[in-house]
């Protein structure tokens, strides 16, 4: 494995469509849920316990080499909020097109072609990180980091927090991250005797409520 | 010098073109639509530059526009609202606040509505992608557009052009609007014109008034000419 294609990889300069999307910190703005830098924590940590595992889980057990079209179906059962499912798709795409031009490989293509609309990010995601030659643990650090990168850098943005603060709070999150990552990539471990029933399905409602309810907005920042 | 887009897969540097938007043929061989960008600060009349393009060109042309808003889809529904072309010829793309990022460094959401358009409409000739209104260095990446038009106007300002900055500098083309405005803001025009001149290294200036009947027939026999050479595989 290469640790700099990890680095490439998991870069929020990555040309993968995410600087549009906020991982639902704008409606928490909204509704104040997070003003500042300890609630952003709270939301960063909240979301990489619940969208951050199951992401990373995917994205782990894609690396490993599991059937990506299965997953896909994995994560639509785990992800209930139509529009959450239309973004997830969206950016698939998006990342998608990133990863072939970046790694080309067959087994991009292979998905490619039978997920024209787009596969799920994390899946996608995975399947990426298969294409540079990482590991199944090293595409989880790079979901699990995604979950929690895109909305600290979205509440700068919308809450012209401190951007110091906000890196503060990827940092203290590092260790969680990392061990959502490791328990992410023993799961993936397990799905190819047990099946894609042993990714988690940790869920967070109220992300999936608000997400449903800011597709909806008429004037909005982010896409999601 | 034109390219062979045939996949190039060597074992030791993989590199392929497929997935570029560089690549200016359709899988059937023939040429897709040409790609404008048209960029700028905000209010220097870039929406209108498009509404006033798609009613001079759309009986000549298949055309389609991308809009980029910054925080609504304002542009989308204001070209909608004026029926400037049918509604399913204009898409909008969210930019997370961030609209220099979505033309330049991170092109994929620009590419996929693109795309989409090409896919569902067909035999498109034209699309123009709107930028969301930014600063003088906003310019956009050329896998996405083939050719770029940077608006600015005259009450912004009459020394922009000297400022320059590279949407200023780089655009295919530099459009100077509302014209007519300059005598009410002590805008010089020929300084303007100077200025760019200077700064361009004799790139084309269009100055336009849209007010005026037929004022955006600059841009329009400009996006003409391009097109021709274009569709004939003599411009990339």
């Amino acid at each position: 494995m290469s640790r700099a294609a990890l680095l490439v990889l998991a870069d929020g300069r990555f040309p993968a469509g995410g600087h549009a999307h906020s991982g639902g910190v704008e409606a928490a703005v909204a509704s104040r849920t997070v003003h500042d830098t300890a609630t952003l924590h709270a939301f960063c940590q909240g979301r990489l316990h619940t969208a951050g595992l199951v992401a990373a889980a995917l994205a782990a057990t894609a690396a490993a080499g599991h059937d990506p079209l299965e997953l896909d179906e994995a994560a639509d059962a785990r992800t209930p909020a139509p529009a959450l499912r239309e973004v997830a798709r969206k950016l698939g795409r998006q990342m998608m097109r990133a990863a072939r031009a970046t790694w080309p490989a067959p087994e991009l293509d292979h998905l490619a072609r039978h997920r024209p609309r787009g596969a799920h990010q994390p899946v996608v995601l995975g399947v990426a990180a298969r294409a540079a030659g990482l590991t199944s643990s090293d595409a989880a650090h790079a979901a699990a980091y995604d979950s929690v990168s895109g909305p600290a850098t979205a509440a700068v943005r919308l809450l012209s927090l401190n951007p110091y603060d906000a890196t503060a709070v990827l940092a203290r999150l590092a260790g969680d991250t990392d061990r959502i990552a490791d328990r992410a990539a023993r799961t993936a471990a397990r799905v190819a005797a047990e099946g894609t029933g042993a990714l988690p399905a940790a869920s967070a409602p109220l992300l999936d409520i608000t997400a449903q309810e800011h597709a909806a907005w008429p004037v909005r920042l982010f896409a999601s | 010098m034109h390219l062979d887009h045939s996949d190039d897969l060597s074992p030791a540097f993989p590199r392929r073109h497929t997935h570029s938007a560089a690549r200016p043929t359709r899988p059937d061989g023939t040429r897709r639509a040409l790609r404008v960008g048209l960029g700028g600060p905000v209010g220097s009349g870039k929406t209108a530059t498009v509404a006033a393009l798609c009613r001079v060109l759309r009986e000549d042309l298949s055309i389609a526009v991308v809009t980029n808003d910054i925080y609504t889809r304002e542009d989308a529904e204001f070209l909608r609202r004026e029926a400037v072309l049918p509604p399913e010829r204009i898409t909008a793309v969210e930019t997370g606040a961030c609209p220099h990022t979505a033309i330049r460094d991170d092109i994929s959401a620009n590419l996929e509505a693109v795309e989409h358009l090409e896919e569902t409409l067909g035999g498109l000739d034209l699309i123009l992608v709107e930028s969301g209104g930014d600063n003088l260095t906003a310019t956009f990446s050329r896998g996405l557009a083939d050719a770029q038009i940077f608006v600015i106007d005259v009450a912004g300002g009459d020394d922009i052009p000297r400022k320059g900055g590279p949407g200023i500098t780089t655009a295919d083309l530099l459009v100077v609007n509302k014209t007519d405005l300059a005598p009410h803001v002590g805008s010089d025009l020929s300084r303007m014109a100077a200025d760019a001149e200077l700064r361009r290294g004799g790139l084309p200036v269009a100055f336009t008034s849209l007010r005026d009947d037929d004022g955006v027939r600059p841009v329009a026999d400009w996006i003409g000419t391009r097109l021709a050479a274009w569709t004939t595989g003599s411009a990339a």
